[in-house]
């Protein structure tokens, strides 16, 4: 598993391969922001968390389709369902190594663009902690809405719709988190919920992402 | 460690391709499915390789000690073939890559991108997998599409050693590959029987 954790990356990171556009999709969408809105400083410290993480959840969306798409197309799917490799296994190192790529970058890049919202000096540590805990669900999950649609060409639509509507309660919890330190109240409880999700999509979703994966082989 | 099968039925889709398909085979056992495009060589070796599942019938064969390798040749464009054979060789647990790498004749092209090399290149990096996996029963669709002469008796040589050293293999190709101990089954024999029902209408016509 090792194995392919580290392929992943590797790929990702050479040519082709992708790293880079959610991080360049996100810097974006935020930048754009106070050029949309406005420049209203208390306008835009209001809605900075939220902007913050649906930016980052949008741009995690856009490489989802990489994680099994290429390997079914070469036949790497194939051959790796017939390894020893349990698919649940292979699903769970892709969901990492899709994280690391793309969760992670958007965890760091979030401070500079927490600056450029004017958001609250209290709110940072939030904010970290939230995309930190709350990314990694957003890997998991796309990569079962990407087992799912591997089959199909320019799946990407559909993809979007399925994984959409079970991103929304993590992007609540994230962005609430972050909203209640600009606000001063107790952040914690909803961070704590906001990592139950996380550790209920590693719980389930390589299971889930198997068994579609599986059915999606059979053809 | 033995392959049989025993009333097996096959489909692909809502289209039934195969029925009744019963052989069985033990180490040192080669087997070559022959028959037309379409017949339903590439079903019968996913099914074996467990990637789907029989519509009915039984087959028992451990999926553990399958190598399979289809008609495409998962390799990745972006990594050289070192890192390809490593990788395989990770997934697999085995430290054979280099025996692997001079077996082949990669020996020259380990530094190269995969996307560089041509179409016969990339095969034998496939194949090379099969011999790197350490596994007992290798499942090959055609095998020595896009290969040379030269490099289609290599892989039928290594075919024989993997099933002289108490392997088996079970293939599908084309070719009148050089393997002694082969027996070939020919799929056509196991093709649905056709129930044309003439209209009435038409009967008498031709």
């Amino acid at each position: 598993m090792l194995a392919l954790f580290v392929r992943d990356l590797k790929l990702a990171f050479r040519s082709g391969g992708g790293f880079g556009l959610a991080l360049a999709f996100f810097l974006i969408v935020v930048m754009f922001v106070p050029f949309g809105v406005g420049s209203d400083l208390t306008l835009l410290t209001r809605i900075a968390p939220g902007i913050l993480w649906i930016g980052a959840l949008l741009a995690c969306l856009l490489s989802l389709d990489r994680i099994f798409q290429l390997d079914f197309e070469d036949g790497t799917l194939d051959v790796l369902a017939t390894s020893p490799l349990p698919l649940s296994g292979i699903t769970a190192a892709k969901a990492a190594a899709h994280w690391i790529t793309t969760g992670l970058p958007l965890t760091i890049a979030a401070v500079p663009l927490g600056y450029l919202l004017n958001l609250s000096e209290l709110a940072y540590p939030w904010l970290i902690a939230s995309l930190a805990i709350g990314t990694p669900a957003l890997s998991f999950i796309g990569a079962f809405g990407a087992a799912v649609t591997v089959g199909v060409k320019r799946g990407g639509l559909l993809l979007s719709l399925l994984v959409l509507p079970l991103y929304i309660p993590t992007l609540i919890f994230g962005a609430v988190t972050v909203t209640k330190s600009v606000d001063g109240l107790n952040p914690v409880p909803s961070l704590i919920l906001l990592a139950g999700l996380t550790m209920f999509s590693f719980a389930i979703m390589p299971f889930a992402s198997a068994l579609a994966l599986k059915a999606n082989l059979k053809g | 460690m033995r392959i049989k099968a025993t009333n097996i039925r096959c489909t692909r889709g809502a289209r039934q391709v195969l029925q009744d398909v019963n052989f069985s085979l033990s180490a040192k056992d080669c087997l070559i499915l022959r028959g037309p495009n379409g017949v339903g060589k590439s079903t019968l070796l996913r099914v074996l390789a467990g990637l789907s599942q029989p519509a009915s019938g039984t087959l028992e064969l451990d999926h553990d000690d399958v190598a399979y390798s289809g008609h495409l040749d998962a390799v990745k464009f972006q990594l050289t073939v070192a890192e390809n054979l490593s990788f395989w060789a990770g997934v697999y647990g085995t430290d054979t890559a280099a025996v692997v790498i001079d077996r082949f004749g990669l020996r020259q092209l380990t530094d190269r991108h995969a996307a560089n090399l041509s179409a016969g290149q990339k095969r034998r990096l496939g194949l090379a997998r099969l011999t790197l996996s350490n596994r007992k029963i290798w499942l090959m669709d055609e095998p020595t599409t896009s290969l040379d002469a030269e490099h289609t008796q290599l892989i039928a040589s290594s075919i024989s050693d993997h099933c002289g050293q108490g392997g088996i293999a079970v293939l599908s190709t084309h070719l009148d590959l050089d393997i002694p101990t082969a027996k070939i089954l020919d799929l056509v024999r196991f093709a649905p029987k056709k129930h044309t029902d003439t209209s009435i209408f038409l009967e008498g016509s031709y």
